[in-house]
């Protein structure tokens, strides 16, 4: 050390003795150190970029994926038409959603949006030229508030409250007679959806329903035959199908990314007294309100068999099988949805369910526990369901192939099978790995991206894909809404139409017929019955 | 900043290899994030936990203060970068990236009873290599070598002229 002392360096003091602006060279040199670093740093900069690109490329290259369309914008509706003068029936927390898809809000919730910093992205939304100039609820609570919402004159998109003044019907029978409603939208409890889908068909009324169509068949039938005969448009109240990854997973399918599919594995899994059904208490643990003087218990009742008022009842119905069909109507519906708009696989041959009420030991009707087998040989597929509702381990939703799975459900994730004959020589070469997933997609990010590293496969496996804030969160609620509203000026049928929304009630009536009876149930396609 | 401290020269090798090897680590955190299409701190800010997550979740509740964010770091991580390996505006460059670096810990902390999804590379309590980076550019800050081996040079010369000129 002492030694190189005498090599120190002092820099003032060197150059102290020079003119100031004369510099030595070896100076100069020692100054611009940095500059070979930089072209180091450089170097392996674009050797890193050009490895991870090539890499990427050639995985989705092999697979044809290349060029895959990302279709993530969306696009306006241009021409609005005449506006569009919408009746609700049935004014509870589902509505709600709908309110704010046709750009309505209820002040308080738009309060609650504003602290949230959420309130931009609906305020963003495009104006779809509808008024809501009807409401029906047989609730004066709930009446009250949806004419509170249809008041506001904040709406979404700069739109204007047209001056009509908001009717409040009885019944739906009103509503439906009233020439100056253009469109119904029905968010009831499930055994009023298929007879006033009926009668307002027959009143040339387009429809939006929310799901489960029906409980039964004949009731099924008469709505079908109601709504193909009068020509209106029908929209089923299945948004999630409307999310770009449902447009990604179509490609997908289509590119054969998975070989031939021959098991579709759907699931629920919940573990809470709301998630299965019990809602009667508010979040205080008091009873929520409603009594028979501000209930018209009758008409909730319709033509169900007669039952004392009771708030369990009014605000826990999912429990019953009077009113609908358990977890196949209220859930199933969505997975039948998604994977019939994906690979169209329609009415059911066979099918078988079990379960039972291992759980939730009140007084319910349906089921904790379920599982349904739906066959279509003709289609060489099973589908399956299988339901819990004291256990929320999360199965996803997988379609499984002879060389890959996807699960898909806010993003898409693709893995190849060990044992796959197609992509065999890119395992063996190491390109693809299937213990990971080998493909994500992010809806927002637009782009369909190969899992090469082992942080991405981390971060892919878990769900925890980058979130960008490009473009705003779009509801798809609302995208649902704008196709049925989009569709009923063009004169088109939205995706979830009449058709598809028959092979589903199809599906689940037979579902929930071989839960009742214990047997396998059969579909007569000539005779269109179910056997 | 009049530069009287004497270092031998393998003191002073020791402290620009340091130097240059924190400005290449930064330099690629913030290249990294521009070459990601569409890259956020989202993710990150979502893990934040300890005295900043109430800060993070007021970020990540609006759209437009994280476009801020994710700008100011990624080009913040880059200009403190090429400082630091160009020894150019060093000390400020060192304070700015040992402060940055602060930030990043402290959302991050490995502290007792804090738990992340994300796993680390290594095993940490209380001291992580965030941390300990961090310090290495209070040290860097400290003990300059950027007016010999670093564009500072030129600025120290730039002002001792105008300074001459003044007298």
């Amino acid at each position: 050390m002492a030694q190189d002392k005498e090599k120190s360096i002092v820099p003032e003091e060197k150059n102290e003795s020079k003119p100031q602006n004369s510099i030595k060279r070896r100076t100069l040199i020692k100054a611009l150190a940095g500059i070979p670093v930089l072209g180091l740093f450089s170097y392996e900069l674009f050797a890193k970029k050009k490895y991870d690109f090539d890499k990427k490329n050639r995985v989705l290259k092999d697979l044809g994926l290349q060029n895959l369309e990302a279709p993530y914008i969306l696009k306006p509706s241009g021409k609005k038409g005449d506006l569009l003068r919408i009746g609700i029936v049935g004014f509870g927390a589902r509505a709600v959603t709908h309110a704010n898809g046709l750009g309505y809000m209820h002040p308080d919730d738009v309060e609650k949006r504003k602290k949230a910093g959420t309130l931009e992205d609906w305020l963003a939304q495009e104006d779809l030229n509808v008024a809501v100039t009807g409401i029906c609820d047989v609730f004066d609570l709930h009446a009250e508030n949806g004419l509170t919402t249809f008041r506001n004159p904040l709406r979404a998109g700069g739109a204007k409250t047209p001056d009509i003044p908001i009717k409040r019907y009885r019944t739906y029978q009103e509503m439906i007679d009233d020439k100056d409603i253009d469109a119904i939208m029905i968010a009831t409890p499930d055994h009023h959806h298929a007879p006033i889908t009926a009668a307002a068909a027959k009143a040339g009324k387009h429809i939006y329903c929310e799901k489960s169509i029906a409980l039964h068949e004949d009731e099924l039938n008469v709505a079908y035959d109601a709504v193909k005969n009068s020509g209106v448009v029908f929209q089923m109240g299945h948004q999630i199908t409307q999310s770009v990854i449902f447009k990604q997973a179509k490609e997908i399918i289509k590119k054969d990314i998975l070989g031939k599919i021959t098991l579709i594995e759907t699931t629920t899994n919940r573990n809470s007294a709301d998630g299965a059904w019990i809602r009667d208490r508010d979040a205080n643990g008091n009873p929520k309100p409603g009594d028979e003087k501000s209930i018209d218990w009758l008409q909730w009742l319709g033509s169900t068999p007669y039952v004392p008022f009771s708030t369990n009842r009014y605000y826990n119905w999912q429990k019953y099988f009077a009113y609908e069909t358990g977890m196949i109507g209220q859930l199933f519906t969505h997975e039948f949805d998604a994977v019939n708009q994906l690979l169209r696989i329609g009415i059911p041959k066979t099918v078988v369910s079990s379960g039972g009420i291992y759980y939730w030991k009140d007084d319910r009707d349906m089921p904790d526990t379920l599982h349904c087998v739906f066959e279509y040989p003709d289609r060489d597929l099973t589908l399956l369901y299988t339901a819990s509702l004291a256990n929320s381990r999360p199965r996803g939703r997988v379609f499984m192939g002879r060389d890959a799975s996807m699960e898909l459900g806010n993003s898409i994730s693709i893995t190849a099978d060990g044992e796959s004959l197609k992509y065999k020589k890119q395992i063996e070469a190491g390109l693809i790995d299937p213990s990971g997933p080998m493909i994500s997609f992010n809806p927002t990010s637009g782009k369909i991206d190969a899992v090469t590293s082992a942080t991405e496969k981390y971060y892919a496996a878990r769900g925890l894909t980058t979130t960008t804030i490009n473009g705003r969160e779009v509801d798809v609620t609302y995208l649902h809404i704008k196709e049925w509203i989009d569709c009923i000026r063009n004169g088109k049928t939205p995706s979830a139409s009449m058709d598809k929304t028959f092979e589903e009630g199809i599906a689940c009536i037979m579902a929930h017929k071989s839960y009742l009876e214990h047997r396998r149930v059969e579909w007569d396609p000539v005779n269109k019955k179910i056997v | 900043m009049k530069e009287t401290k004497i270092f031998t020269t393998p003191q002073l090798t020791a402290l620009v290899v340091l130097r240059f090897l924190i400005g290449w680590h930064i330099l690629y955190e913030g290249f990294s994030k521009v070459l990601i299409p569409n890259w956020s701190s989202f993710g990150f800010l979502q893990e934040s936990k300890w005295i900043f997550a109430g800060f993070a979740q007021f970020v990540l509740n609006h759209a437009t203060v994280l476009h801020v964010v994710d700008f100011l770091n990624t080009w913040g991580l880059i200009a403190i970068g090429l400082g630091l390996i160009f020894g150019l505006f060093t000390r400020l460059a060192s304070i700015s990236g040992a402060l940055l670096l602060l930030l990043y810990y402290l959302n991050n902390p490995p502290l007792i009873g804090l738990e992340y999804s994300v796993p680390t590379e290594g095993n940490y309590l209380v001291v992580s290599k965030t941390l300990i980076e961090s310090v290495a550019l209070v040290v860097l800050a400290l003990f300059p070598t950027s007016n010999v081996f670093g564009l500072d040079m030129f600025v120290e010369r730039f002002k001792n002229l105008r300074n001459n000129k003044k007298e």
